[in-house]
């Protein structure tokens, strides 16, 4: 084993539209190492989804990956088959959804969506299947899971359904889960049980690649930090690293916006401009036209991922 | 002390944690009342007044159809040469036909096949017509082209002509009646079930199905098929009283159930031709299929109401 559950080497992938090819996700090199949380932030549409759609080989038509590697836990998932990528999915990884709330099959009752990922991926016979369903349920916080378990989705509130998804993406103790903005539809207090539990999770043995563009659930719960912006990582570092010394103009700015929410200033401090069309992208730094700090450097060439101060924490700014 | 940002921003976003046991009461209600298929039944009766009475005028129907043989004192093809063209009385209670033989008698052993065609096709073309639907609409592709295209071509031929042309070269009979009305009936549920399936397969259950490695076979028939059920239930609704009313026109035509035995359809045709000195004849066959009909629409209308998940109150 190489040490590493999740290694992406220089992933593209790319949704072929009429109007053209649309970089969605542009030269990602991810590292998940077990045992850690590993958060990835950005706004809407920088590619988050899809590099996380990417590693479980459900990159939407049009869209598919056009070159780079993923590794899972040291084995090449890329071009592998359809099938191979079918026994890997909710055994080796999972993956849960921003939306608890039609997340789960309407018609199907609780308790058999649960025992029924077992049933897919482990050669056990239906009594054992709903006796590790029950214990799984119970583990994740749900408690009178017996009665629960006979209950049709609709029954359940937010938080319930999402510790429903937490389970059955955990029964098959996966080594990867991959966390799509789990807690987006969620009421705060919902939210904060749910990534106690998820902690809970990374604690025995799971690794967890966490979606959010939520600064203050990747700060509760990350180690390490990835930002994401149209379609690149900019900046790359410890959690604490990097929300203590941002590095990348696009990192401060996010920072900045959410600070503001407590200072006494009146009005909201906001990245000037908008995220560009990825059809479109400016040449050089994709983020040069918003930045404040902007050289004719960055309006000619796109720089790489760049040492800025501590070890392990990379920029993609020529001011670093 | 010096406080680092993360840990602000950590801190911000900790909240209390309720009292668990306070969650769990108030799961428990959430949940609230379980609600059993007796209980749908209970409700639908409370707000739909004409489903249950068709419900209790098709089980009249199907009472009358199976104990057929104890509720006359005659048999269908029993002639009574010299009571022909009897009008309605205490002996015969809806008459006597043009050979003698006791119209109810005849009403009773046809409403037999009325209900069988009703139901029997029904079954087998809305099975046949969602598998090929859930295939077509998941699937997509040559599959999805190839079974639409067949699907086309069954639709573009008026269903009664179809109809007809099947039972022409399978000859009468009521296996025959079966098989041509599944065959012609298929289309327009793969149709309708393709068209569910292909927005069902956008939502996030089935991504979610997919993310823990559910086969595509299991998504189709147990994620997607269960999902298509409120759309069937109707759909079989409405099916049910029009394989009734092509089965009826079949036999009218001379084309389904041959004589001696007995068909509304047939008997309405036979009676055609003394419309004016003995009316009964045709009369009471077509107020059969009417009730029949418009009981099996009613009924539809309130199951839909209590059965479709979407509309949950």
């Amino acid at each position: 084993m190489s040490g590493k559950t999740l290694e992406i080497r220089h992933l593209n992938t790319s949704f072929f539209t009429q109007k053209g090819e649309v970089g969605a996700a542009k030269d990602i090199c991810l590292e998940v190492r077990p045992g850690q949380i590993v958060g990835i932030v950005g706004e809407s549409g920088c590619g988050k989804s899809v590099t996380a759609r990417s590693v479980m080989g459900l990159v939407k038509y049009p869209g598919r990956v056009v070159s780079g590697e993923i590794l899972l836990n040291g084995t090449r998932i890329t071009g592998i088959s359809k099938k191979e990528a079918c026994s890997l999915r909710g055994s080796e990884v999972s993956m849960i959804f921003q939306e608890p709330m039609t997340s789960l099959n309407p018609v199907i009752k609780v308790g058999r969506q649960v025992e029924e990922v077992l049933l897919i991926h482990k050669k056990i016979t239906k009594k054992e299947a709903k006796k590790e369903a029950a214990k799984i349920l119970e583990a994740v916080g749900i408690s009178d899971v017996a009665s629960r378990m006979e209950c049709y989705p609709h029954q359940l509130s937010g938080g319930l359904r999402q510790r429903v998804m937490i389970a059955m993406a955990m029964i098959c103790s996966p080594s990867l889960l991959i966390a799509d903005e789990p807690t987006t539809a969620l009421d705060v207090t919902v939210e904060a049980q749910i990534l106690r539990l998820m902690k809970k999770l990374c604690e025995a043995g799971t690794s967890i690649l966490l979606i959010s563009h939520n600064l203050g659930v990747i700060a509760q719960v990350c180690d390490y930090v990835y930002v994401m912006y149209a379609g690149r990582i900019v900046e790359q570092g410890e959690t604490f690293t990097l929300f203590d010394h941002p590095a990348h103009p696009y990192t401060r700015g996010l920072l900045g916006a959410a600070k503001s929410l407590r200072s006494d200033a009146g009005l909201l401090k906001t990245i000037p401009g908008v995220v560009p069309n990825l059809l479109h992208l400016p040449a050089g730094c994709s983020f040069s036209p918003r930045c404040d700090s902007c050289m004719d450097l960055c309006r000619s060439e796109m720089p790489d991922m760049l040492p800025a101060g501590e070890k392990g924490h990379l920029t993609r700014c020529w001011r670093s | 002390m010096f406080q680092s940002r993360a840990q602000k921003f950590a801190r911000r976003y900790e909240k209390p944690n309720p009292d668990s046991r306070d969650r769990s009461e108030e799961l428990k209600r959430e949940i609230g009342e379980e609600e059993t298929f007796f209980s749908l039944m209970r409700r639908m009766a409370h707000e739909n007044k004409l489903a249950v009475f068709s419900a209790i005028v098709i089980l009249l129907f199907i009472l009358g159809a199976v104990f057929a043989p104890f509720l006359t004192r005659y048999s269908y093809h029993d002639m009574d040469l010299l009571n022909r063209l009897s009008a309605p009385s205490a002996e015969h209670l809806f008459g006597t036909d043009e050979a003698g033989r006791d119209i109810f008698t005849r009403l009773l052993y046809g409403s037999r096949v009325s209900l069988l065609t009703g139901v029997v096709p029904t079954i087998l073309s809305m099975l046949g017509g969602a598998v090929l639907g859930v295939i077509s609409g998941y699937h997509g592709g040559w599959a999805d082209a190839l079974i639409m295209r067949l699907a086309d071509i069954m639709l573009a031929f008026p269903s009664m002509l179809l109809a007809m042309v099947i039972m022409y070269m399978l000859g009468g009979g009521l296996i025959n009646v079966f098989l041509t009305l599944a065959l012609v009936n298929w289309a327009s549920v793969a149709r309708i079930v393709r068209s569910e399936v292909l927005a069902l397969k956008e939502t996030e259950y089935v991504e979610a199905a997919r993310v823990i490695g559910v086969p595509e076979r299991t998504i189709m028939f147990r994620h997607l098929l269960p999902n298509c059920l409120p759309t069937m239930i109707v759909l079989f609704t409405l099916n049910v009283p029009s394989a009734i009313l092509t089965e009826s026109s079949l036999s009218f035509l001379g084309l389904g159930i041959q004589e001696p035995r007995s068909s509304w359809g047939l008997m309405v045709n036979a009676g055609r031709q003394f419309l004016y000195n003995a009316p009964w004849l045709s009369l009471v066959p077509s107020i059969a299929i009417m009730l029949i009909v418009l009981a099996f629409n009613f009924l539809g209308d309130g199951l839909r109401d209590v059965l479709d998940p979407y509309q949950k109150r």
